[in-house]
């Protein structure tokens, strides 16, 4: 709805608005992949739910000013929170960005949730590769006992201007990522952002770390989890929006973090979470939505199938990373077990020949484990990312739901007072009529709000959907090719080894 | 099934023994085969010029339980004991793919027909490659005894394989016979028989040494081997899967990813194909080599304890030579007697000593023959292996 974004025309710097304005229609439409109908002020009217609210839109597409009633500025991120699900930690205060983007755009004041700047990012950065690079690293463990946790080191090289230098790294622990999604879940998924969820914790494996087990399967621990928080952070980056929000920023930058307390497991915070979880589910059972929008179900649909097959993948490339280790298991035991038997032969050139194949399978056996590495970590990884980014994306659609549903039950209860005050008008109690006359006032207010954060969030979804799509895609076929070459550098090891092999047998006479 | 198995599928197959079958005076191999249910048949084809034979050239059916009757009898037949007897070739074993096959259709309700059907289609050609190594097998034995100048001769082997009627009956009268009573003592006592006996040869003492190790050795060494073939077989099995969800993950895509999936689809299911391969072949020349000559060397381990036994018995025969000297009696008889151990023995250590060198011969040259095709095959499906993935790669940079 890009009419949300204007300020009313009076204000001189108008003229740069209703450019930016003008420009904005064809971009949508190219943007996205679904019909022409994405023409935002002219057809979110016709595919919105509910009752027409004619004061609020014009046909004409130029006419953006003709709604000189409310601003979005109303819909204040932290108004947004309170009534979205989930108790937030201190949510640091949004003014600082929009000072950071108004100077570029030229708006006298502005919010985050403008489309304008949105799309005005995404040209900014080219929608295609971002100038960020993001690494974790050097993980050291911190403290003793159970108390104890391992830090990371966050390294941010860029040359975007938002950030002061052009490379700083900062140190965090496991919680500080947990506390930077909950900040930024509890601000943009209600609103239809997918926020990409932080990699899961893991009791048993901290714990083993904690206690001090300083052997392979708490290394392996360890990678794994600081491989995935750099995926985390990178795609979080990724988001135009996420970017440039102040927490995202601070947790980058700044030396000292506030403790996130409420993404413990066992935190009454953490039980609240999971209540609330509970709630959302049984809710969503019951909310049944006339969905007069095909692109919604369809897109639905293809989410839940890719959903399931995606988990069916997973599995089975999860099996495979079991097979290859045990092949690399059993080929070491085989070397071994050759190299006893040329130990045994008794006829000289066949027992160098079998102590030679020991040592070819010994180095197959930790090719295998190589490869079984990069089969979980570049396949298995991207399959199990993908599985919950998609339990993101579909949680951005039940959002869109509930969004409905207050718009419905808000027109519920204004209906009723209506009737109410109907009714009032054949008694003769003045003051309560007045009183009635003032809720309904105050409730078709809140109906216009409500229709309209329905309206704002199933743009926002398209957008951000076809932004998923698109990253999915590139992600997907960027990491593949990686995980083939993977491939094929083993299989070109193989040929070394037994081509190295292949004199020593034609050597036994 | 049946299965014509063509020249060059044996050529392939007969990988484990060499030398075999050139003796152009008496030719056998096994044509075909047929399995019912659980039986395996075989059709037993000689070709000889011979007069010893009615023919110049016949075939035969056969069972699995005829080997071993043959076999058997070979084994007790006193003539032969200072020669290594080709081991007996192993019951055909269909369990292993039957299990597979049965698990299969439990988990049929779980995955696409498609995972289905190439899932079955493995199996199928895992029955298929039991099949033709128990052929291979039988063939070997057979070749193996008429290749042997002494064994080949035998009246026996004659009668297995001209003999038109069923060998069943005659089966069970050899029974009767040699009864199970010899079989269940050569089993029971020969470890320790061989490593007791006070060796008065130094070839024999190294033999022995020798042969008890390597077999031990070659017996772990088999196992393991059978274990990487069979994690080989898991990741081919893994392969269809990632596979056939992949196809259905491009059924349904609608991006630019389609092309992506479906190609990757099509990788996974040649590199599948690649996998299944270096599996069979690991096993035909590695897994299968070991377990034969694991096997013969249990013969050769035979033959030691056929030896250590005639020279048990000529240690007796001087004891009993020397009470009878002490005694006066029997004299003369003691006396043939000892000699005629110590003839047994000298005939067997004579020809024990030529057989354990040949074998060790036969063993060097079959060694050295099937790890260089192995090692060739393996970089023929790397090799080919690479050019599928770098072909996929290419492709998918090029979207």
């Amino acid at each position: 709805m890009a009419d949300t974004a204007r300020d009313p025309p009076p204000q001189p710097a108008d003229i740069n608005e209703l450019k930016d304005g003008e420009n904005l229609h064809p971009k949508p439409a190219a943007t996205q992949e679904s019909e022409p109908a994405s023409l935002p002020a002219l057809d979110i009217s016709s595919n919105s739910n509910g009752p027409k609210q004619d004061s609020l839109f014009k046909d004409d597409p130029e006419d953006l000013f003709a709604e000189a009633t409310e601003e979005v500025s109303l819909d204040s991120p932290e108004r947004d929170v309170l009534l979205s699900d989930g108790p937030s930690p201190a949510i640091t205060p949004i003014t600082p960005p929009i000072s950071v983007i108004t100077p570029r755009i030229g708006h006298a004041h502005d919010d985050m949730y403008t489309h304008s700047s949105f799309d005005e990012i995404e040209e900014e950065e080219g929608g295609d590769s971002i100038d960020m690079h993001i690494a974790v690293s050097d993980p050291e463990k911190v403290g003793d006992g159970m108390n104890a946790y391992m830090a990371y080191k966050v390294t941010t090289k860029t040359s975007l201007s938002l950030f002061q230098t052009g490379e700083f790294s900062v140190k965090r622990r496991f919680s500080d990522f947990l506390g930077l999604h909950s900040k930024l879940a509890s601000k943009y998924l209600h609103v239809g952002y997918i926020v990409p969820p932080a990699p899961e914790k893991s009791i048993v494996g901290m714990t083993k770390v904690k206690v001090g087990k300083e052997d392979q399967s708490s290394n392996d621990f360890v990678e794994k989890r600081r491989s995935a928080l750099e995926r985390y952070l990178m795609r979080t980056v990724k988001h135009p929006i996420l970017l440039k929000d102040p927490d995202v920023l601070l947790f980058l930058e700044s030396s000292e973090l506030p403790r996130a307390v409420s993404t413990q497991a066992l935190s009454s915070a953490g039980l609240l979470r999971m209540v609330n979880k509970a709630a959302d589910a049984v809710n969503k059972m019951t909310i049944k939505m006339n969905e007069s929008d095909a692109w919604f179900e369809e897109k639905q649909q293809h989410f839940e199938n890719l959903d399931v097959q995606l988990r069916k993948l997973h599995m089975s490339v999860e099996s495979l990373v079991c097979h290859r280790k045990e092949l690399s298991v059993n080929t070491a035991q085989f070397a071994k077990s050759a190299a006893m038997l040329g130990n045994s032969e008794d006829h000289t050139a066949l027992s160098r020949a079998l102590s030679q194949l020991a040592e070819v399978e010994e180095k197959i056996d930790q090719l295998h484990q190589d490869q079984a590495n990069a089969d979980f970590h570049l396949f298995s990884e991207l399959l199990g990312d993908y599985v919950r980014l998609i339990t993101a994306v579909k949680g951005v659609f039940d959002h869109r739901m509930k969004t409905w549903q207050k718009w419905q039950d808000t027109q519920m209860l204004l209906l009723k007072k209506r009737e109410a005050e109907a009714k009032l008008q054949h008694t003769n109690k003045p003051d309560k009529l007045q009183q009635a006359k003032d809720e309904i006032k105050e409730l078709e207010v809140k109906v216009q709000q409500g229709e309209r954060d329905f309206e704002q969030i199933s743009k926002t979804i398209r957008k951000e959907v076809s932004r998923f799509e698109k990253e999915r895609v590139k992600d997907f076929k960027a990491i593949i090719i990686k995980y083939l070459e993977s491939l094929v550098q083993t299989q070109q090891q193989l040929i070394k080894y037994w081509e190295a092999f292949l004199p020593e047998a034609k050597a036994i006479s | 099934m049946t299965s014509p198995v063509d020249d060059s599928d044996k050529e392939k197959m007969r990988s484990v023994s060499v030398d075999l079958n050139h003796d152009a005076s008496l030719l056998i191999d096994i044509p075909d085969a047929l399995c019912e249910r659980d039986k395996v048949k075989f059709t037993v084809h000689t070709k000889t010029t011979l007069s010893s034979f009615q023919k110049p050239e016949f075939s035969v059916p056969r069972q699995h339980e005829d080997f071993i009757w043959l076999h058997d009898t070979l084994v007790e037949t006193e003539d032969y004991a200072g020669l290594i007897i080709p081991p007996a070739p192993p019951k055909p074993d269909f369990e292993s793919p039957r299990e597979k096959m049965h698990k299969l259709g439990e988990g049929e309700a779980t995955m696409t027909k498609e995972e289905y059907t190439k899932m079955k289609q493995e199996l199928e050609a895992e029955y298929l490659a039991v099949f033709k190594k128990t052929v291979q097998v039988h063939e070997v034995f057979l070749q193996r005894v008429s290749s042997h100048p002494n064994l080949s001769k035998d009246r026996n082997f004659q009668i297995f394989l001209e003999y038109d009627q069923d060998l069943t009956v005659r089966r069970k009268n050899a029974k009767e016979m040699f009864g199970g009573f010899f079989k269940n003592m050569v089993k029971s006592a020969d470890e320790v028989l061989i490593s007791g006996i006070k060796e008065v040869d130094d070839f024999f003492e190294q033999e022995k040494t020798f042969l008890l190790d390597y077999y031990s050795k070659i017996k772990d060494a088999t196992a393991k081997a059978e274990k990487m073939t069979r994690a080989h077989k898991n990741i081919a099995d893994d392969y269809i899967h990632v596979s056939a969800t992949l196809n259905s993950l491009s059924a349904d895509d609608s991006t630019a990813n389609k092309k992506h999936l479906e190609k990757l689809s099509d990788l996974f299911e040649k590199l599948r194909k690649v996998e299944g391969r270096v599996a069979s072949d690991q096993e035909l020349k590695l897994t299968e080599l070991l377990r034969y000559y694991m096997r013969d060397i249990q013969a050769a381990k035979d033959l030691l304890y056929r030896r250590a036994r005639a020279l048990a018995d000529y240690e007796n025969s001087n004891k009993a030579l020397d009470k009878a000297r002490l005694k006066s009696k029997d004299i003369p008889q003691a006396e043939e007697h000892q000699q005629h151990c110590l003839q047994k023995f000298d005939k067997l250590s004579e020809s024990g000593k030529k057989e354990l060198t040949s074998f060790k011969g036969r063993r060097v040259i079959a060694f050295r023959k099937n790890l260089i095709e192995m090692a060739e095959l393996e970089i023929k499906h790397a090799k080919n292996n690479v050019t599928l993935l770098q072909g996929c790669i290419d492709q998918l940079k090029s979207y």
